[in-house]
């Protein structure tokens, strides 16, 4: 008992100023400060972005609305996307891997923590560029403000004929800043996992975890380049006059269509993955079992790695492709169905007769397993290439990856946090308040996007800034917006529970949970060297074997 | 040895873990382990993933000068300016043999050797810039192909240019290491580096070979 008392004085005195402690934040190298920035600035995005999906929702709340005018709503709606996905989603992926992987592995920092820094000062940058563009974009021609294109920013919207001032020169010089912030980030996190792990942990005693975040920033480095060559060669043709995207000197819209969406699939699953990660993590502690099927869960994503850069075209059904074309991408989509539904069994398989324990964690991460199914299965109806001709662009796309996004993505990162926040803050999140926000979350996200499909069925298009009445869609729209003020409130909760449980949470010592990977090991929070000296592990549990050295797990795998 | 490390990561957590068991059990449950553990090279598997990513870009720019073969609507085409480098092929890919001469000399501790062939290597490389460059001017100004004639040339000065601002970088890497070894300051201890600009390098001659049979061979 006495070495952890030792341990926990030494980060948690802090009697220096604000100027040092920033002064601290800015030259740090350290994997698990980085980690903590990257988490905490996404929050900060992800609180502007939010306010804007807000400020969509009230003006689509009722017909002929006219709460936001045409063109803000579109610099919302393509801000809002962009802002998720590049600054909260990719930040939250980079963010869990720095802290966690180090930690999980039983190294003392990242492989190379300069670089590590490097890439969060790319990426932070790159997000505030992106936002400065509401001052910057008009420029000198006076036109333009923040990207109005659409996150995908579809040819020929972007040229310089249709796009005038700078405002897609921002979305694309920023976007190219925090791609590169990524890359390093990536590079950097696949050679610690694989050079640096402890002695004794082989590959496949590797938590769950590191082997989703190796697989996720393998997908990292394969798909962002298509982003940045499609950018690159977007800037030559606004700026240098040259003809990728120019339908009149003969280039192809389409063409831009499939770059972005060999980088705009692997995508998705680059942010779902890191929410399989932690709720791989997270099940089988509060379950008291071990993983069901490890190699088959190491194997299924793997699979869904590989399947996942043959699926682009599943969302460019509607523009016209040969009907192979349309058959193979079909059943491509259809593939990937596997291998999630293997991880889907086991999750399931690794509750199924365990003692669950149903503390705030595992609630998300039951209700990430619902959520996730029927995204799943909305998914599987917009991989139908007939029915997708129907669907495509209507709020029945939208409704289904925010299923996958809010319901999948969110909800396994939001178990992560309060998993994982009391070995990074020290104390234990509020339960109270923990549990108002999962219901709030879980009522709001349901009355949204459940509801938010019917318009779509309809016929509503997406990104239409307002609609007349009498047809069908408003009493949808209505409810779809009350939902989105519910789940503001319950993200509310959350917000405050992250900032007064840092003062007022209850101490949580080294292992709160009761859990079996290396970062339950040292002290919350760990210290700078995170390990007093080596680990060595033996199984995949390394803290069980230490636990209940009667019975150890390295016995029988 | 492994049981003190043991002990050492052990710090206990929780009374109902710690309680009632004896080290001495604990002890007596550890199997011994194989004392040898050797991970790869963190620097050689950053080097991998970086080649990898830089590969992905080059495929999107290659099959956008696939995509657009003989899509312009407007002359000149590949036929009519272009013309075939080889005297510039051949003086990067010999940049790549002198760079393993490089480090074969380095490895036996022969540093005049070393700079000799370093130094080789930055030559050819710079030559073959130069070519690239004089190929350039007699397209802009003779042949009145620039990167808004048309989709060949936009396409083409694309790749090509990708490709020649890889080189660019080399070179500065290659020229770090050369000025810092003339003051000394290479030693035995950076052979893993050299090793990474080289395979970095190495790279950079394999998209040359990629670029020249897409745009000089085949598209021609």
């Amino acid at each position: 008992m006495a070495s952890q008392e030792i341990a926990l004085p030494a980060t948690r005195i802090s009697s220096t100023s604000f100027i040092d402690r920033l002064h601290g934040l800015v030259v740090t190298v350290d994997h698990k400060k980085l980690g903590l920035m990257y988490i905490g600035t996404a929050i900060g995005f992800m609180s502007f972005a939010g306010l804007m999906a807000l400020g969509i929702r009230l003006q689509l709340a009722v017909p002929n609305n006219t709460l936001l005018a045409p063109d803000v709503f579109n610099r919302f709606f393509t801000m809002h996307g962009t802002s998720m996905v590049f600054l909260v989603g990719m930040a939250l992926v980079s963010g869990f891997g720095n802290y966690l992987v180090p930690l999980m592995i039983g190294t003392r920092d990242m492989a190379f923590p300069r670089l590590n820094a490097f890439g969060y000062w790319m990426y932070l940058f790159g997000g505030l560029l992106l936002y400065f563009s509401y001052l910057g974009a008009p420029g000198l021609s006076g036109h333009g403000s923040a990207p109005d294109v659409g996150w995908f920013a579809y040819a020929p919207l972007t040229g310089a004929a249709f796009s005038r001032g700078h405002s897609t020169d921002y979305w694309i010089l920023s976007l190219l800043l925090t791609s590169i912030g990524s890359t390093v980030s990536a590079i950097n996190v696949i050679a610690t996992a694989v050079s640096l792990r402890c002695k004794g942990m082989t590959l496949m005693r590797m938590p769950l975890f590191v082997w989703l975040m190796i697989v996720v920033n393998f997908m990292i480095l394969l798909a962002l380049p298509a982003l940045s060559a499609a950018q690159i060669m977007l800037l030559i043709d606004r700026y240098l006059g040259g003809h990728f995207f120019d339908t009149q000197a003969g280039g192809s819209a389409v063409i831009w269509q499939h770059f972005f969406w060999i980088f705009g699939h692997p995508e998705v699953y680059i942010l779902i993955i890191p929410a399989f990660a932690c709720v791989s993590e997270i099940v089988p502690v509060f379950s008291r079992k071990p993983i069901f099927g490890y190699p088959v869960m190491v194997g299924a994503t793997v699979m869904i790695g590989l399947i996942s850069t043959s699926v682009w075209a599943h969302h460019m059904f509607s523009v016209g492709m040969t009907s192979v074309g349309n058959i193979f991408f079909a059943i491509s989509t259809f593939t990937v169905a596997v291998p999630t539904g293997i991880k889907i069994f086991n999750w399931l398989g690794t509750m199924y007769g365990g003692r669950i324990r149903f503390d705030l964690p595992m609630l998300f991460c039951i209700a990430f397993l619902f959520q996730f199914l029927i995204a799943g299965l909305t998914g599987m109806m917009l991989g139908v290439a007939p029915l997708n001709w129907q669907l495509t662009d209507s709020y029945f796309v939208v409704a289904h990856f925010h299923y996958t996004l809010v319901g999948g993505f969110l909800f396994g990162v939001f178990a992560g946090f309060y998993y994982w926040y009391p070995k990074a803050v020290g104390r234990l999140l509020d339960r109270r308040l923990g549990l108002w926000h999962f219901w709030l979350l879980v009522i709001g996200f349901h009355v949204t996007f459940d509801t938010m499909h019917f318009p779509g069925l309809l016929g509503m298009p997406r990104r239409i800034f307002t609609y007349d009445a009498g047809r069908g869609w408003d009493t949808l729209n209505f409810v779809t917006t009350i939902g989105a003020l519910i789940q503001a409130v319950g993200i509310l909760c959350f917000v405050i529970n992250i900032v007064r449980s840092a003062r007022k949470g209850k101490l949580a010592g080294n292992d709160p949970w009761d859990a079996w990977t290396l970062e339950w090991t040292t002290s919350s929070p760990p210290p700078e060297y995170n390990f007093a000296s080596a680990p060595v592990v033996r199984s995949r549990r390394p803290l069980w074997d230490l636990k209940h050295p009667e019975d150890p797990d390295w016995k029988y795998e | 040895m492994a049981h003190s490390m043991i002990n050492d990561v052990y710090m206990p957590i929780t009374p109902e873990t710690s309680d009632g068991k004896l080290p001495s059990t604990r002890n007596a449950a550890i199997a011994p382990e194989a004392t040898e553990w050797k991970l790869p090279s963190s620097r050689k598997v950053a080097i991998i993933c970086l080649i990898l990513t830089e590969t992905g870009l080059f495929s999107i720019f290659v099959a956008g000068y696939v995509f657009y073969l003989g899509k312009s609507l407007t002359g000149p085409t590949p036929r009519d300016v272009l013309e075939l480098p080889i005297l510039s092929t051949i003086f990067l890919l010999s940049s790549s043999v002198t760079i393993v001469l490089a480090e074969r000399a380095f490895n036996r501790n022969r540093v005049g050797l070393f700079k000799l062939f370093w130094l080789a290597t930055i030559v050819l490389a710079g030559l073959f810039l130069t070519m690239t460059a004089t190929e350039w001017r007699t397209l802009i100004y003779q042949k009145g192909l620039t990167i808004s004639t048309n989709l060949f040339g936009t396409t083409f000065y694309s790749l090509v240019g990708l490709h020649a601002s890889h080189v660019i970088v080399g070179m500065c890497l290659l020229l770090l290491v050369f000025i810092l070894s003339l003051r000394g300051f290479v030693t035995m201890m950076h052979h893993e580096r050299l090793k990474m600009i080289s395979w970095y390098w190495h790279f950079v001659d394999a998209v040359w070979i990629v670029v020249f049979t897409v745009v000089y061979v085949i598209g021609r």
